[in-house]
């Protein structure tokens, strides 16, 4: 009997792999799922530092709000807020808020000493910007450690999060987001800008494409209501 | 010495043609505030295009700390010219009414007959562009209100937190009054050799419009010249707008200005005290 049970283990993960597995990644998926369903709108505090080669700009203080489902926005008071095109809509409430993916388990990887699984969401529809979304996903406490999005649009998001008080609502204490950045070049006559002679050395990091926004958080406050007006 | 002062002010600002350049600013301020009153988000949204490409950006971009910015963009390029109008005529007017003869008559030295001079002509710069700053900043931000500045140059942005602003633009007008005191000593100068003020006046305006063309040019033959150019070194007013400040061009600039000033003045005077008077 023993015998005829191993068999059947055997020749049901070799026959029907994705079926085997995508059960467990679903269920993953549907634990942080349900976690972050907890969560029905925020409203935090935190400080932004933006990190692009021809951006020079302040780490500032901003708010950042969010709303079930995909509304999300950041807002310095007073003042102006820069954020790369479409990260609001690959926050991770609204990634995995629908069920029109496929889930394709990728194995595990190490991210900074634990051990995370990633998993492959791949959109039903055909006419979606989101071409693959990578999940790093710690297991045991349920928490998305980073993603991974390629657009069709925009190229590769990359979101990396540190997890700390709010965890348990599935919250990061830090963001990291790296984006594809494109050049950036106006005309002399428009900014009335003048040569002074003297050659501007090139900085390190002039010729990377890449950009990276970061937020620290310093606090939530969870599920108390944010106003409709606050994402316009 | 001030009693001197005194008389020269008064016959600086009894002048209509004083009235002229205030007269020009407050237009060109007044229609550079009503311009982006009623079309500056439009006008902004073809400088930040492609930035909005690539991010989204919220707040209030139409400001009053941005409009005076650009104000001083469009203005102390154009304003050296109305000062030559008055420091044009400080010794060469005198000459041309006839009255320098009779006022060296007098018991006043030829070298504080001209510092006086000059004095008047720099405290009618500062006046000048006193005025300036209180329309293009202090009105802009009454009628804008104030946000973060958000500036457009060619390679990059930068974007300064409004709490960081102020001191800037005071910077940058304390380094506009050393600009505009190095055109006002080289109209001064000029003002020695002539007869008439329309000769330096005119001399003035073609030199700074000639340096501000070379400036301007992005040609490698001109590069070489341009540090050598005050009016290059007139510019970096801006520099107060970097992030970080590049202190060390701004003092180098302004010590170069000052450098400027001094060979002007001292040049005119020691010219004039050896000049022989005949008109």
């Amino acid at each position: 009997m023993k015998t005829i049970q191993i068999l059947f283990v055997i020749i049901c993960t070799h026959s029907f792999p994705q079926f085997c597995f995508s059960q467990s990644e679903a269920a993953l998926i549907k634990g942080v799922k349900n976690k972050l369903d907890k969560v029905n709108n925020y409203q935090a505090d935190g400080v932004m530092t933006i990190d692009v080669s021809f951006i020079k700009v302040p780490p500032s203080a901003v708010k950042v709000y969010y709303k079930k489902p995909d509304k999300f926005n950041v807002k310095k008071d007073g003042g102006i807020s820069i954020l790369p095109k479409g990260s609001a809509s690959v926050n991770l409430n609204s990634i995995i808020s629908g069920e029109n993916y496929t889930i394709v388990p990728a194995g595990n990887t190490v991210l900074e000493n634990s051990t995370v699984r990633i998993i492959k969401l791949l959109p039903n529809d055909e006419n979606s910007d989101v071409v693959v979304t990578s999940l790093y996903i710690d297991e045991k406490k349920l928490l998305i450690r980073k993603s991974v999005i390629t657009t069709k649009e925009s190229g590769t998001y990359e979101i990396e999060m540190a997890y700390g008080k709010y965890s348990e609502w599935g919250l990061p204490d830090k963001v990291i987001f790296i984006f594809n950045t494109k050049d950036y070049k106006l005309p002399k006559g428009v900014t009335f800008e003048y040569e002074s002679g003297e050659k501007k050395p090139k900085t390190a990091n002039s010729e990377n494409k890449k950009g990276k926004v970061e937020i620290a958080y310093s606090s939530y406050i969870i599920n108390k209501g944010v106003p409709d007006s606050y994402f316009k | 010495m001030w009693k001197l002062l005194k008389i020269e002010l008064f016959k600086i600002f009894r002048r209509p043609r004083t009235y002229i350049a205030f007269a020009a600013i407050a237009a060109i301020i007044t229609l550079i505030q009503l311009a982006f009153y009623s079309d500056g988000e439009a006008f902004l949204q073809f400088g930040m295009q492609s930035l909005k490409e690539t991010f989204d950006i919220n707040g209030k971009i139409v400001n009053g700390y941005l409009v005076c910015y650009v104000i001083l963009q469009t203005l102390l390029i154009h304003v050296p010219l109305l000062i030559a109008l008055i420091a044009g005529d400080a010794v060469a007017g005198e000459a041309n009414m006839g009255t320098l003869r009779l006022l060296l008559t007098k018991p006043v030295s030829r070298s504080q007959f001209m510092w006086t001079k000059f004095m008047a002509t720099v405290i009618y710069t500062l006046l000048l562009l006193v005025f300036m700053a209180a329309l293009a900043l202090f009105l802009s931000v009454s009628i804008f209100g104030t946000s973060d500045l958000i500036i457009l140059k060619s390679e990059t942005i930068v974007i300064l937190d409004r709490h960081d602003i102020l001191w800037r633009y005071f910077g940058a007008f304390g380094f506009a009054a050393i600009a505009m005191t190095t055109v006002a000593s080289l109209a001064f100068l000029l003002s020695v050799f002539a007869e008439n003020s329309i000769g330096p006046i005119v001399a003035t305006m073609s030199i700074v419009i000639l340096f501000t063309i070379l400036t301007t040019m992005d040609i490698p033959f001109f590069n070489a010249i341009k540090p050598f150019l005050f009016t290059n070194h007139m510019l970096n007013w801006k520099g107060f707008f970097e992030e970080p400040v590049n202190y060390r061009e701004v003092l180098k600039s302004a010590t170069i200005l000052i450098g400027h000033i001094v060979f002007f003045v001292f040049t005119a005077i020691a010219i004039f005290k050896k000049k022989d008077i005949l008109s």
